[in-house]
């Protein structure tokens, strides 16, 4: 509900009355510090790097500062392959980080499985289990593209509601913030899907 | 205009606001939890963490305190090393006196090799 119309508050501004919101704030706050954690799977990890340093300098966006702890990340960038092996660490990593947390899974690979979709070995795709908020296609992606996946996570964290009906998985008391770490099953990851957050194409709604 | 501070009430009220920005941001962290971001501890959020793996066993393991023996058979010989090589580069210039207190250094630390190899330190079974 907002208590004050965007067109008010333009004519304020200009009359140099600034007013906002509780919401705004926090968001504006969050958009503008997201840490990430600072893990890299294979060679989009490189890419991150890049993104990371003087020439497309992430710190643009206030996220230069790559944490070495899930601790203190907010965002987590699975970059690269993820390995069936790799899998249930990932997923683990992911529960440890405190909320509200965000994932940008960067490159074929981490969200398809990509190059090596046909292999035994590969998970396909790391939002089987995790909630995932922003894809990036591309083998490599390059800088730019993770510039991009990252206005966009910056614009989602932006129209996220403090409170109401429609306020994040984070603000609510009754979804998950851990889940279910997948467990090494005699051919497969056992699950091979985590059904809350993904189900097979063709078989939405199902679950 | 003329008022007379104590410094001792200065301390205090530093002491004081100090503790205050402290412990602010904590208070207002409890309250934003309270009223919008529930908290939600997990096994996994409070579990160790090990570079995502599951930590195996206790990390407070003990260590034999027999090792200090090889902690000083080490030292024994980096000092040596790293006194011998000025020694042995700036040997021509010495003085008389020098020599005779690096002699004293060396059969110092000598001393100290002899003593483990009494020990038996040296056997390394
Ligand atoms: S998407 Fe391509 S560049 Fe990225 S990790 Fe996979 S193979 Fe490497």
């Amino acid at each position: 509900m907002p208590m004050i119309e965007a067109a008010l508050q333009d004519e304020l501004r200009k009359q140099g009355v600034f007013i906002t919101t509780l919401e705004d704030l926090y968001n504006w706050g969050r958009k503008n510090s997201v840490w990430p954690l600072q893990f890299g799977l294979a060679c989009c990890a490189i890419e991150m790097m890049a993104a990371s340093m003087a020439r497309h300098d992430l710190a643009r966006f206030g996220a230069e500062v790559f944490r070495p702890s899930p601790r203190q990340a907010d965002l987590m960038i699975v970059a690269g392959t993820v390995t069936k092996k790799m899998a249930p660490q990932v997923v683990r990593l992911y529960n440890q980080m405190p909320e509200p947390k965000y994932v940008i899974a960067m490159g074929a690979c981490a969200i398809s499985g990509g190059p090596f979709k046909q292999g035994y070995n590969v998970l396909k795709g790391i939002d089987r289990y995790i909630p995932v908020d922003v894809h990036i296609p591309g083998c490599p992606p390059r800088p730019e593209a993770l510039l991009h996946a990252f206005m966009t996570l910056q614009e989602k964290i932006d129209a996220q509601a403090l409170s109401g009906p429609n306020r994040p998985r984070h603000m609510r008391a009754d979804e998950p913030s851990e889940f279910p770490v997948p467990k090494f099953g005699d051919h497969d990851l056992e699950p091979p899907h985590n059904k809350s957050v993904w189900s097979p194409p063709g078989a939405a709604g199902q679950s | 205009m003329n008022a007379t501070y104590s410094s001792e009430l200065f301390i205090g009220i530093f002491l004081v606001l100090a503790l205050l920005f402290a412990l602010a941001p904590l208070v207002v962290a409890r309250i934003w939890a309270g009223c919008f971001s529930p908290q939600k501890p997990g096994p996994d959020k409070n579990a160790t963490y090990e570079c995502g793996l599951e930590s195996r066993q206790d990390a407070s393991v003990q260590f034999r305190s027999e090792y200090y023996l090889y902690a000083i058979l080490f030292l024994v010989f980096d000092v040596e090393v790293v006194f011998l090589l000025p020694f042995a580069v700036a040997f021509g210039q010495l003085s008389v006196g020098a020599s005779l207190a690096m002699l004293v250094f060396v059969l110092l630390l000598v001393e100290g090799l002899a003593w483990a190899w009494m020990k038996g330190v040296l056997r390394w079974t």
